[in-house]
């Protein structure tokens, strides 16, 4: 299934936020999403789950779901969004439980998607035993329990320090050499742009227009941390930004 | 060592309260010391204070005699009923409140209109409203536990947090599976807390409610030890009361421990 927002644009009370944004997320593919802050990339990200109504324009689904999907569009946020009361399989169920699925392959799903994300061991837990890390890996289990059509991650790594950042985008890495998936990743970082994206699509400040969409072909598995190509993209790409991340940061917030 | 550098000193610290439950009684035990040593000396005269010894004695007598629990087993039942059903519909009008911004906007100010009615002036329209054998007393004590309950849960419920409930949302999940597994656990802290305060609030009622048409309960026993001035049975009525307060408290903390488990 592929995922295609057509001249979307957004305002919040009266301030516009995104103009006319034209993207297209093709199978199989991680499109990362850039820009500087507030320049409404989440938004986007939101409109394209349909979490928020877009003012104008509109996100398209092209193509069936895969058999199996139980919700084609499926959200990885950023503060990991755990029921705190239920233990790690009890937040992996929730997604699950509205479904009408037998107890066998209630536990299948369960069981397969920790074994994927190593957190066999960790099925009663509670969130508030688990680090910063297990939790998102938590939330990327739930996520993929319903074996969605697309991902939409908001900037998931963003709570996490640099370490934990690093281990959980080999995880992501690991996840979709397996079995690729087709995925939207917002984030600020530009780093973890160039190690995910087939496909970056650089934002300009507000109100948000794609400036640029640069495209990797360095497979993901062949790339590393401190890779010289990918350090050549990320230069480039902070070339991109670093203007309009100044202008965005002298902006006063509500101004 | 430099003659130049001084030990940082040490100015963190307290702020932390610490469970010390020996305290506690030992204030009891001091205080209650202090009136026997008083009233034995004569520093305090009978007429100010009963000697708590002859409180020991009266309740004593009043379990040997068999009163005692033709008092409470009444004033219980009352309790029981009148807070249930209170708590119930306070909870299920709250939860409304929280989630549907029509019936927020009907209820507030009403429930803020009668909050603040002493619902002991209210007595003798329920006596002729609901009757003046146990109806009344159930009403009474309904009525009072019913607003901080409905405020406890209306702003438990607001202060739910909505990413959880985007995130249900994310996943497809029923509005009522939103309701049954985000919203209402997620408002559990705030509802148990109001419960604590809902519950002691009952058993002052439970004074009030007996004032009118009872035979036999704490309430009456106190009310009627206070109008022949008979002190030891007055405290003694007293202390049952607040007992009663320290084990529905213990049990509400013993809920919370279970339900509430998953905080830190």
């Amino acid at each position: 299934m592929e995922l295609r927002v057509d001249r979307v644009s957004h305002s919040y009370d009266g301030r516009k936020v995104l103009n006319e944004v034209t993207l297209d997320v093709p199978e199989g593919q991680i499109v990362c999403i850039v820009g500087p802050s507030g320049c409404g990339k989440s938004t986007l990200l939101r409109l394209m789950g349909g979490l928020e109504e877009p003012a104008s324009g509109q996100v398209q689904q092209v193509g069936e779901a895969p058999a199996g999907c139980l919700n084609p569009l499926t959200y990885i946020f950023q503060d990991f969004a755990l029921l705190p009361w239920r233990t790690v399989a009890g937040n992996v169920a929730l997604a699950l439980e509205d479904h009408a699925l037998g107890r066998m392959e209630m536990r299948a799903r369960i069981d397969g998607v920790l074994a994927r994300t190593r957190l066999q061991e960790f099925g009663k837990a509670l969130p508030r035993q688990l680090s910063g890390g297990m939790k998102q890996r938590v939330a990327i289990a739930r996520a993929l329990a319903v074996d969605p059509a697309v991902l939409l991650m908001d900037e998931p790594l963003s709570a996490l320090d640099s370490q934990t950042r690093e281990l959980l985008m080999d995880d992501l890495i690991t996840l979709w050499t397996k079995t690729p998936f087709t995925a939207v990743y917002v984030t600020h970082n530009l780093a973890e742009a160039v190690r995910l994206g087939h496909r970056v699509v650089v934002l300009s400040r507000r109100p948000g227009e794609v400036r640029e969409i640069v495209t990797l072909d360095q497979p993901l598995g062949q790339r590393s941390y401190g890779d010289t190509d990918l350090e050549r993209t990320q230069k480039h790409l902070w070339g991109l930004m670093r203007d309009e991340a100044m202008a965005a940061d002298a902006e006063l917030v509500s101004g | 060592m430099d003659k130049n550098a001084r030990t940082v000193a040490f100015r963190g610290g307290g702020f932390a309260p610490r469970g010390r439950a020996w305290v506690g009684f030992v204030v009891f035990a001091v205080l209650l010391g202090a009136a026997e040593w008083g009233t034995r000396s004569g520093l305090i005269s009978p007429l100010t204070l009963p000697r708590p010894s002859d409180v020991v004695q009266t309740f004593s007598e009043l379990y040997a005699s068999g009163l005692l629990f033709a008092h409470l087993l009444p004033s219980l039942s009352r309790l029981v009923v009148g807070a249930a059903f209170g708590v119930s519909v306070g909870i299920s009008v709250g939860l409304m409140m929280g989630l549907f911004s029509l019936v927020r906007a009907g209820l507030v100010p009403l429930v803020a209109a009668i909050f603040p009615i002493p619902k002991i002036a209210l007595l003798p329209l329920f006596v002729i409203w609901f009757g003046i054998d146990e109806g009344s007393k159930y009403a009474l004590i309904a009525f009072g536990t019913f607003t901080p309950t409905v405020v406890a849960t209306y702003t438990a419920v607001d202060n739910v947090d909505r990413t959880l409930i985007r995130m249900g949302q994310s996943f497809g999940l029923s509005w009522l599976s939103i309701v049954r597994k985000i919203v209402l656990p997620g408002a559990m802290p705030g509802i148990l807390a109001g419960l604590r305060i809902s519950l002691a609030i009952a058993i002052i009622l439970l004074v009030a409610a007996e004032m009118l048409g009872a035979e036999y309960g704490i309430g009456a026993y106190i009310l009627e030890a206070g109008s022949l001035y008979d002190l030891e049975r007055l405290f003694a009525g007293v202390v049952i009361l607040s007992v009663l307060g320290v084990l529905v408290s213990s049990a509400i903390g013993a809920i919370e421990r279970r339900v509430l488990n998953w905080r830190t």
